[in-house]
């Protein structure tokens, strides 16, 4: 809303403008992205698309208002919008130079037979997610940066406007704005194929595309720079885009795995901030406060995870893995009730089908709780030892953990300074300060830097 | 952020066949559609006709009245939870909710947002 606007506001009418334009809005983002999937399809460019869907909104603030919000508004938004293409053609020389460069040659010729779709096809379901799970793909594709994808998901299949993606980020509008004129020019550029891959491509694709939804959820969980500790709203965007993904692809066990692993994280999401505002680890969070609803809808879609890979005969990949994980400290009532021996295991199958140092540190501290710190230490050690883990914070914070429990009181604050030394989020270096003033001569409790 | 959907109607003006299979079949496309598009948490419909149980407590005393309540004239007929954007978003969900029952129907929805820590 424009600062005009506001100053305008007071009066009943008013207010009732304003209902009806938040009213638009919030059909239109429930809408844009299947409006914009499907004319996209259409015109075979992202650009040309989100103008026709624009056109359609502003054709929808003018009309919903005064006649009310139409009985299937899809629909109506796709064939107003398609509207607006036929006479873009007619009237608009640029437009369909735009539009024969796409390829629409022949059907410019037979007078805008871009926007003609045979009855049915549309509106049948089959079609619209077709659309919708191509334009997944295109928007998480791998010619693109990894923060162009993060954009352009959030953007199109996400509905958030150019501007809240910026504040979740914590970026400037502008730039947020460039990244995506310069994702849809590479796009374009590179002639990438509105098609969902196939067979062996599909396996790679699919993984860049769970990897958007993890990285936009994790941006929103442990917020990597400023002084908040999460921003939930990109988690549950994240959330969101999961679940969509789950419909669209029902027979992909790792897409239920990635949705199985933020559920259950998001479970925690109110016991892991502190009444300062700051973090909480796993094992000192408060249980009773986790989220039984979401808990249980990630214990449902870890069992359709399991499912799907079993059809398949596939062992479970590393976002079911992670969920299965996430699951067994959920299922404990106590901190004290964790089975750390089965979670020591899932690391290590996880390990050998994702092999990576921060997997390695976070099974040190499960084998740290199951077989004893010093069991943990020479994990840990190990993976200090091979230097790929220089510079993380959770290095020095876990071997500070294995440390104070082994009484070596020194050498831990040593490393819980160094850990704090090297966080960018404000209300984690704070936390890891306490914990160094807590390290006293005897080796105290607590544990379990990485996770939560 | 989550809103809770509470789905009210007074089982006298109901139609007396209960909901369609027509009703039924449209209220299950738009569930899927609300669970394909990661909005639906949890939904479910209340027996309006079996007795229920009323507990209430006034002064520390309570009493454990048995349905069924003729003299509620409103009943909660179903609920659904669902997480949106904005108060505004939940409310088109619930429009949607509405509109799939038919003329016969006299049905409104009351949606309000679900307590959460920030």
């Amino acid at each position: 809303m424009t600062a005009a606007e506001e100053q305008g506001a007071g009066g009943p009418r008013d207010e009732q403008t304003r209902r009806a334009r938040r009213a638009v809005e919030a059909v239109w983002r429930i809408e844009s992205p299947r409006l914009v999937a499907g004319l996209v399809r259409l015109v075979h460019d992202i650009d040309l698309a989100e103008e026709l869907a624009q056109d359609a909104l502003v054709a929808a603030l003018e009309q919903w208002p005064r006649d009310g919000v139409p009985r299937n508004p899809g629909a109506w938004l796709m064939t107003t919008a398609k509207r607006r293409g036929i006479d873009l053609i007619r009237r608009n020389e640029v437009f369909a130079r735009k539009l024969r460069l796409l390829g629409h040659e022949l059907e410019i010729a037979q007078g805008a037979a871009v926007f003609d779709e045979p009855a049915g096809t549309a509106g049948a379901e089959g079609g619209i997610e077709d659309d919708l799970l191509r334009l997944v793909f295109v928007a998480c594709h791998p010619v693109l940066s990894r923060e162009a994808r993060l954009a352009l998901t959030l953007r199109l299949l996400g509905g958030l406007t150019t501007d809240e993606i910026a504040r979740a980020f914590l970026t400037a509008e502008p730039t947020v704005a460039q990244r995506i004129v310069r994702a849809k020019r590479t796009l374009a550029k590179e002639k990438v194929p509105f098609e969902v891959p196939r067979g062996a491509e599909l396996a790679q694709r699919l993984a860049s595309v769970l990897e958007v939804v993890y990285l936009i959820f994790n941006e929103g969980y442990s917020a990597t720079a400023g002084e908040d500790w999460m921003r939930p709203g990109l988690c549950e965007d994240a959330l969101r885009l999961a679940r969509v993904l789950q419909g669209l692809l029902p027979a992909e066990p790792e897409v239920h795995g990635l949705a199985a692993l933020l559920e259950v994280q998001a479970s925690r999401a109110a016991a892991r901030v502190g009444p300062d505002g700051g973090p909480v680890t796993l094992l000192e969070q408060d249980r009773r406060r986790w989220d039984l609803l979401l808990i249980h809808r990630g214990f449902a879609a870890l069992a359709r995870a399991d499912a799907a890979a079993r059809a398949r005969g596939a062992a479970p990949g590393p976002y079911a893995l992670q969920a299965a994980i996430a699951a067994c400290h959920a299922r404990a009532v106590r901190a004290e009730d964790t089975d750390w021996g089965r979670i020591a295991e899932l690391y290590r199958a996880l390990a050998a089908v994702a092999p990576s140092p921060v997997v390695e540190l976070n099974r040190a501290v499960a084998v740290g709780m199951a077989e004893g710190p010093a069991a943990g230490l020479a994990v840990v050690d190990r993976v200090a030892a091979s230097g790929a883990l220089d510079g993380y914070h959770l290095l020095p914070s876990v071997r500070g953990d294995l440390l104070a429990r082994l009484g070596r009181a020194a050498e831990a604050r040593a490393e819980f300074a160094r850990a704090a030394g090297l966080t960018r989020n404000g209300a984690e270096r704070a936390l890891l300060l306490r914990r160094l003033a807590e390290v006293a001569g005897a080796g105290g409790g607590g544990g379990g830097g990485a996770g939560g | 952020m989550r809103y809770m959907m509470l789905l009210r109607l007074d089982p006298a003006k109901a139609p007396v066949e209960g909901p369609s299979g027509e009703l039924m079949e449209e209220m299950g496309k738009l569930l899927e559609e609300m669970t394909k598009a990661g909005v639906l948490l949890d939904t479910g419909g209340l027996r309006a006709v079996e007795p229920g149980a009323v507990v209430r407590q006034v002064k520390g005393k309570q009493t454990v009245l048995d349905g069924p309540f003729s003299e509620a004239k409103e009943v909660i007929g179903g609920y659904a939870l669902v997480q949106a954007k904005s108060l505004e978003e939940a409310t088109q969900w619930a429009s949607r909710f509405l509109a799939v029952h038919g003329e016969e129907w006299e049905i409104e929805a009351e949606v309000r947002q679900v307590e959460e820590p920030e």
